[in-house]
């Protein structure tokens, strides 16, 4: 029998800060071992070499803002066997996001002084928009311990846990006083998705949603609370807009409270 | 062979996406283009309408390897609009936290991005092979950088901590000392750091530049200062748009910036060492002695060498702050919005990140105005490009290359960061 090969992982970077992709790295401990288990096959990042596909695993990081951006994606898809996409932008399109409630052409020359020389797309939109994604990374960034989850899960040929439930539970199974009850601090953590560790109520802060929508959000009813904490509806929607704004119970809310 | 043309689709190991390319006609280098084709994400646009307490989190998300500076920039500009100063103790764990993303990033230039082309070798994983305890050595240090970020803002990418007036939440010194040990090691790694380093082969370039940092009186400036420059500049950080100018070029999604009456310069750790030496601590001044630096040093390819001594810095400056660490209560100062505009310029890891805001009444943002550091080093990137390729027309076209990704790797382009900042002036007043 042939000895096994190693399995071939390739980063992508699309729109975006690059940071979710920073978090491969920042898994200081981890990263001689994950590099020992696989072969890098594409990480600009971090790498010169480049390995021609096919990938075992692609990370995609980013969102899709550029017309030659919509026709790469295609590429890397075909080119991969299972396409996970890293953080908020590539899975809702991230902050970049807020053009798609403005008109872009306005923005381009707020931004720049030649319009011609800018290429960009009226949208950004999330990889699950383009191509078929296999598993989706939340967070604006994400967790790295997810990420290592993720990464082992695919290589071990089993589903990754990352829960899909609220940020309230977090609280709760940490312990944390919950800062919208108890010192009526406006906190998104009841609509959104776990994964970051309850992080801003530890320093007794309002979730303020990073993580996107969490499963079967009732956005409707928060907005109502935030409403009797003084909170008004512009505010909300600005808080229903930040970097995970194009998720759908997101804009959905957001819009509704724009009326 | 002799070199050609050539041209890099894609520059490795900097964060975000460009190229460059080279013209070489008849021996002589004709053109040089860095090409920046990180889409553009328009963040001074959006940031209008946005109120002024949402400006840290949301230009966090510009650059993943530096949000601190992005934070600390947008803080100071609003806090200068509203005119209000936070007390000593929380402008101390401002300059603790900002030591924490110095340490995590120079790290990870010096030992994962920069390193290998000293080395040979295509990135660390390769060079780890033959240099496991260096390695080892980078990514303990790095992580100690995350460390104080991780517990100071709560993560080490887009800390949720930091907010206009302080923090949300002040560590605990007992919290803060629990650092202490790790780093006094990382600080002995610093130094070793420097004395690895040294020992690379530099190659002999220099050019004129001029130097721009901020000064501070009593301190090697990160949050507060005059912007200053080895060719006569001193001026406040609010005098900054009557100096510089951007430019938007064809072949680049971020617009090059330039000194009016000078043109090209250069920002970063060469340039605040060149003019901020003397308030560097004895500890970082002696490692520069011991590894062969001068007062002065010109030379872009040293810069790696000169982060190590500002890493060593870094460290000795976050014990300092430790020890003498009082907690800030409250952790943050009260805000209120007035009309006006406001300045903030902090020393990135990368140089001067320059934020500008108008606020309406309520705190509205009317516009925003962002310069990073790489937009500012473009140019002079371009300039040092042209002149190391015409010196070395010699070498054979792949190994020309490679040196030339070291040399535009010299300044750690952060092309994310440097990527649609520069804004027209379209001021509604």
């Amino acid at each position: 029998m042939a000895p096994k090969r190693k399995p071939k992982i390739a980063v992508w970077k699309f729109a975006s800060c690059d940071g979710c992709q920073l978090s491969l790295l920042d898994c200081e401990d981890e990263l001689l071992a994950v590099a020992g288990a696989v072969d890098i096959a594409n990480f600009p990042e971090a790498s010169r070499a480049v390995v021609g596909g096919p990938y075992d695993i692609s990370l995609v990081e980013g969102s899709i803002t550029t017309p030659h951006d919509e026709e790469r994606i295609h590429t890397i898809r075909r080119a991969t066997k299972t396409l996970i996409t890293i953080g908020a932008c590539a899975t809702s399109g991230g902050i970049q996001a807020l053009r798609n409630f403005k008109d872009v052409e306005e923005y381009t020359s707020l931004v720049y002084a030649r319009r011609e020389y800018i290429e960009t797309l009226n949208k950004s939109t999330p990889i699950t928009d383009h191509v078929f994604v296999d598993y989706q990374l939340r967070g604006c960034p994400i967790n790295k311990y997810q990420l290592v989850e993720v990464l082992s899960a695919y290589l071990n040929g089993r589903k990754p846990v990352t829960p899909a439930h609220g940020v309230c539970l977090e609280c709760k199974r940490l312990g944390l006083v919950c800062v919208m009850v108890a010192e009526g601090i406006p906190c998104m953590g009841p609509v959104t998705q776990a994964g970051c560790g309850a992080l801003c109520p530890a320093y007794r802060r309002g979730c303020y949603g990073c993580f996107g929508p969490k499963e079967t959000p009732n956005t409707a009813a928060l907005s109502t609370w935030w409403n009797q904490l003084g909170v008004s509806d512009p505010e909300i929607v600005r808080a229903f807009r930040s970097f995970n704004a194009w998720a759908e119970p997101f804009r959905k809310e957001s819009e509704a409270r724009e009326r | 062979m002799n070199a050609k043309s050539f041209k890099v689709d894609i520059l490795a190991r900097v964060e975000g996406e460009g190229g460059f390319g080279v013209k070489i006609k008849d021996q002589h280098v004709k053109e040089v283009k860095l090409n920046i084709f990180e889409p553009p994400r328009f963040f001074e646009a959006f940031l209008r309408g946005r109120k002024f307490s949402e400006a840290p989190d949301i230009t966090a998300r510009i650059c993943g390897i530096c949000p601190i500076a992005y934070q600390m920039s947008a803080c100071h500009a609003v806090e200068n609009a509203f005119g209000v100063q936070p007390e000593r103790a929380i402008r101390e764990m401002r300059r603790l936290i900002y030591c924490g993303e110095w340490i995590e990033s120079h790290a990870l230039h010096i030992y994962l991005l920069h390193a290998p082309d000293f080395l040979g070798y295509e990135d660390v994983i390769q060079m780890a092979k033959d240099h496991l305890e260096a390695v080892q050595r980078g990514l303990r240090l790095k992580k100690i950088g995350n460390a104080i970020m991780t517990l100071v803002g709560g993560r080490e990418i887009h800390p949720i901590n930091v907010r206009v007036g302080g923090f949300y939440k002040a560590p605990t010194k007992q919290q803060l000392q629990a650092l202490e040990e790790d780093l006094k090691w990382a600080r002995d790694a610093a130094l070793e750091t420097t004395r690895w380093v040294a020992a690379f082969t530099f190659p002999d370039f220099q050019r004129d530049y001029e130097f721009v940092a901020l000064r501070h009186p009593s301190e090697y400036a990160l949050n507060e200062g005059r912007l200053v420059s080895n060719k006569g500049l001193d001026i406040a950080i609010s005098e900054y748009e009557q100096h510089f100018a951007e430019e938007h070029v064809q072949h680049s999604n971020a617009l090059h910036s330039t000194i009016q009456e000078r043109g090209a310069y250069f920002v970063g750790p060469l340039a605040r060492y060149n003019l901020n030496f003397e308030k560097l601590s004895s500890l970082a001044q002696e490692s520069a002695r011991e590894a062969g630096l001068g007062r002065e040093c010109r030379n872009p390819f040293q810069g790696i060498l000169v982060r190590a001594v500002e890493t060593v810095y870094a460290c000795d400056e976050a014990l300092r702050i430790i020890a003498n660490y009082e907690m800030p209560e409250p952790a943050s100062i009260e805000v209120t919005p007035r009309v006006g505009t406001g300045y903030g310029c902090t020393e990135a890891p990368r140089g001067i990140l320059y934020h500008k805001y108008r606020f309406d009444e309520r705190g509205m943002i009317l516009n925003a105005k962002i310069v990073p550091p790489t937009s500012q080093n473009l140019k002079t990137m371009e300039d040092d490009l042209g002149e190391f390729v015409s010196t070395r027309l010699h070498l054979p076209n792949d190994r020309l290359q490679w040196q030339c990704e070291q040399a535009v790797r010299n300044y750690d382009p952060c092309i994310s960061c440097a990527t649609h900042f520069l804004k027209v002036r379209i001021e509604r007043e």
